[in-house]
């Protein structure tokens, strides 16, 4: 029976291996069998040891976690077009591993019984899954042989924690090797190798590679003025190309480069120069598979050509950001570095989005991270606050430009859900008209807040003052800075709506010193460290902060370390929040990174009495601040 | 919602013991000439069961149904020629296998009172039963995932489009009877999900 969904399934399979060889029309009927699974976060698919079901799984969406629950070590994650559970089937034996949905997950089951036959008709099918099956890979034919391994060797589930065996992994190599022919004039070979933003170019002679030009070799050559930029490459050229076939480890690759003191590695069919170049290896790849360091992480960032490929970039700075902890590195250069990298991958997406657009944008603007990010306090995957500010423009532009504004917001909005930001419930967002505005709306609108300070107007502005510029013009976000400083300074009621405001987040510790835990929801009892311990910091720090008429700096931290420096008689108490605050961030992003989430509510049941100590000794330092503010600002005669 | 419904609404509560994940749902959509529920014909149905997080595709139902009415203003939205070559079961055949499908599962659909309209009016048309099933209608349901804040305004009509664009579902089979279906099936689940992390949430509490 013909059927909309099954297309839909078969539309998405054919494009993974193994489908990828089923005839269409096989395809379509197998797709006609499958059911669509949904999986909240964390659902267990299959248990270690549980009896095998009669399919297997293929992610549609989401990723999924293969775990060994003894050890609690991820031993592979699947994410879209990733085939799991199909070994144990085969080889009819009990899971030997545990699937968890890592995030919320749609899954394809797909029946063996029916799937079988197809394995056994077709040979490039069968093949598929022997290899699988013999290489121990999940997917013989993905990039790199993963190293993952699929089931019985678990002995070798260290190197997971053990960096230095990474060193026997097959390479990643780029697989678009840019070529030019040997008359290219060494100035079309600088515009292509700009173009395709790439250090080495190779040049082919009848596909066969006979020469290679590097960044080097047009420094060295061509701009010391010894050859003209009209050169030929063949004239400049290094030759001959060092070969090596494509099955390299990260040491061969790394030993190759050390032997014959070179950047570039091209690999080829065999190995030797007489068969077709398949790829290129250069001294970045190698540092790549090497590990996380945040250069290549920006190095990787520069490179993306779709918005698609910032999301394992985005994976890989979490990865970063555990081994930081791991580490115990510095919560303030930790956190530093962590804004840094999300601030860079932020501005891919607004760079993308601009290219995506017709025309370039009709007038001056900054992107604005709002609230958390804008406070470069966001490590951790969370929602999206943001906003632009767009320069004056005349009356017979303004609708074009709100228009063009708008869309290109939206835009970005749905590059950064795709990269992993969820969207903001309360639509705080730039593709929201109220959030993308020109400086003197902007102006009004910041005014009516402080003039009108109702509840909802200190909220707003709550989220708005702790603004950042992402991208874009910060000369426009300096002069609202401005004109927000000056209305406050003629507005001084407003402190009193705003310290108000932030001794609205309900203090830490209880009556009898316990803590507060959350009563209702999928959180009950557990503590919610964001509205709790971090708000009523921020919130403090924002007020003083503002009312010594600082600007430019948003951080929390660095607002008390600025205060304390202001006020030498209450160093001490705004040190100590620095202290505290940076200490609960930790806090948060380490439970964050524990539990795949914002880290926002802990269970108190499993922390250990050395952290509840530490917590709480926080509280002491919160309470404290918010009666200083409480009485320098006298709120009690209004409220 | 008839009258005889509305006031059965506060007894006629589940089970405390049945649970979402155990309940039979069918989310159906149905493409039709038309707005008119006295006019207008269904041209399709599609329909699936959702039972625990789980879409069988060979367990849906999507039916062409065989007509005599056809507005040529709404071939462009669904793409269903009047002359489209395919074997088509008269009205009363397609409402008697839809009947058999549907069974005495609660129905999900998006703006549900449309298509249970226009089902009913078909029904009543060849002299069949209405429907008696319980119903959610996920235009409403997605209103109580959004948060109560001031800062915030809330659109009267969410359409599948939006809900598809929150979600993250794919828009590709949008308007065809069952592609609709599909995607009203995963926003239900998301939106079950949304409901989950503000305050418990069990089969009664969905109807309220």
């Amino acid at each position: 029976m013909k059927n909309t969904i099954s297309h839909r399934v078969a539309d998405f399979l054919k494009d993974f291996p193994p489908f990828s060889f089923l005839h269409k029309m096989d395809l379509e009927k197998l797709s006609e069998q499958i059911s669509i699974i949904y999986k909240d976060k964390d659902a267990v698919i299959f248990a270690e040891n549980e009896k095998t079901h009669d399919s297997f799984y293929v992610v549609h969406k989401g990723a999924v976690a293969l775990k060994k629950s003894t050890k609690n070590t991820v031993l592979d994650m699947c994410d879209e077009g990733d085939i799991f559970g199909l070994r144990p089937l085969l080889a009819q034996e009990n899971y030997i591993m545990e699937a968890v949905a890592h995030e919320e997950s749609i899954l394809y089951a797909i029946p063996i019984d029916v799937f079988k036959p197809y394995a056994l008709e077709n040979r490039i099918v069968g093949n598929f899954l022997i290899e699988s099956y013999a290489s121990n890979t999940r997917n013989p034919y993905s990039d790199i042989h993963k190293d993952k391994l699929y089931g019985d060797d678990l002995a070798h589930d260290t190197m997971h924690s053990d960096t230095n065996s990474f060193d026997l992994t097959p390479i990643k190599y780029s697989k678009k090797i840019v070529t030019c022919s040997p008359s290219t004039t060494a100035r079309d070979v600088a515009r292509i190798m700009n173009k395709k933003k790439v250090g080495a170019i190779l040049i082919v002679d009848e596909m066969l590679p006979i020469g290679i030009l590097t960044d080097k070799d047009l420094r060295n050559k061509i701009v010391t003025g010894d050859y003209s930029i009209l050169t030929t490459a063949e004239a400049i050229m290094t030759k001959p190309v060092i070969t090596y076939p494509k099955k390299m480890t990260v040491t061969e690759a790394q030993m190759a480069m050390m032997k014959s003191n070179i950047s570039h590695l091209c690999l080829t069919k065999d190995g030797t120069i007489n068969t077709k170049a398949v790829g290129i290896l250069s001294k970045h790849d190698v540092m790549v598979a090497l590990g996380n360091n945040p250069a290549v992480l920006i190095k990787a960032l520069k490179r993306t050509k779709k918005i698609k490929e910032i999301k394992p970039i985005r994976n890989r700075i979490m990865q970063l950001l555990q081994g930081y902890l791991d580490q115990n590195i510095p919560m303030t250069l930790i956190s530093k570095i962590i804004t840094e990298l999300n601030e860079a991958c932020t501005t891919r997406v607004i760079e993308m989005c601009i290219e995506k657009m017709s025309s370039p944008p009709p007038a001056k603007f900054a992107w604005l991270a709002l609230g958390s990010q804008g406070r470069s306090e966001q490590m951790l995957h969370t929602d999206q606050d943001n906003a632009i500010v767009y320069e004056n423009v005349s009356e017979v532009f303004r609708d074009e430009t709100r228009i063009y504004f708008l869309k290109f917001a939206g835009l970005v909005n749905k590059g950064l859900f795709e990269i992993g930001y969820d969207y903001c419930p309360a639509e705080m967002m730039a593709s929201n008209p109220k959030w993308c505005m020109s400086l003197d709306e902007w102006k009004n609108q910041v005014h009516h807040w402080i003039t009108n300070p109702g509840k909802n107007e200190v909220l707003l502005s709550f989220i708005f003052f702790d603004y950042s510029v992402t991208y874009g013009d910060t000369e426009l976000a300096s002069q609202l800075s401005d004109s927000i400083f000056e209305d406050v300074k003629a507005n001084p009621i407003f402190y009193v709506h705003l310290v108000s405001g932030a001794l609205q987040s309900p203090s830490p510790t209880g009556f009898f010193r316990q803590f507060l835990v959350e009563q209702d929801g999928a959180n009950k009892d557990n503590f919610d460290i964001k509205r709790r311990a971090l708000m009523p910091l921020t919130d403090a720090a924002r007020v003083l902060i503002l009312s010594h008429s600082v600007k430019g700096i948003s951080n929390t931290a660095e607002r008390f370390e600025k205060l304390a420096e202001l006020e030498p008689n209450n160093s001490e108490l705004y040190l100590s929040c620095s202290y505290s605050f940076k200490a609960l961030l930790k806090f948060r992003t380490k439970q964050g990174l524990l539990h795949h989430d914002s880290g926002q509510f802990i269970a108190l049941e499993s922390l250990s009495k050395m952290e509840k100590i530490k917590l709480k000794r926080t509280f002491k330092t919160i309470k404290e601040l918010q009666e200083l503010i409480s009485v320098r600002f006298n709120v009690s005669n209004v409220v | 919602m008839s009258l005889f419904n509305f006031w059965k609404k506060d007894e006629d509560l589940f089970d405390e013991n049945s649970s979402i994940e155990e309940t039979r749902f069918v989310v159906l959509d149905t493409e039709t000439t038309g707005f008119d529920y006295e006019n207008d014909r269904i041209l399709c149905i599609g329909a699936l069961v959702l039972q625990n997080g789980v879409i069988s595709i060979q367990n849906s139902f999507e039916v062409y149904i065989e007509q005599e009415h056809y507005d040529k203003s709404t071939a462009q939205i669904h793409g269903i020629l009047k002359a489209f070559v395919l074997k088509r079961p008269s009205e009363s055949e397609a409402l008697q296998q839809f009947l058999a499908f549907l069974g005495d599962s609660i129905i999900i659909a998006h703006h549900t009172v449309f298509d249970v309209t226009m089902i009913n009016k078909a029904l009543e048309r060849n002299g069949l039963p209405q429907l008696v099933n319980h119903r959610l209608d996920t235009a409403i349901l997605y209103k109580k995932t959004l948060i109560k804040s001031h800062l915030f305004e809330r659109k009267d009509h969410y359409s599948l489009d939006d809900l598809a664009d929150k979600f993250d579902i794919s828009k590709k089979d949008r308007h065809t009877a069952l592609g609709d279906a599909y995607i009203t099936a995963i926003a239900f689940l998301k939106i079950v999900k949304k409901l989950k992390e503000k305050k418990e949430v069990n089969l009664n509490s969905l109807f309220k």
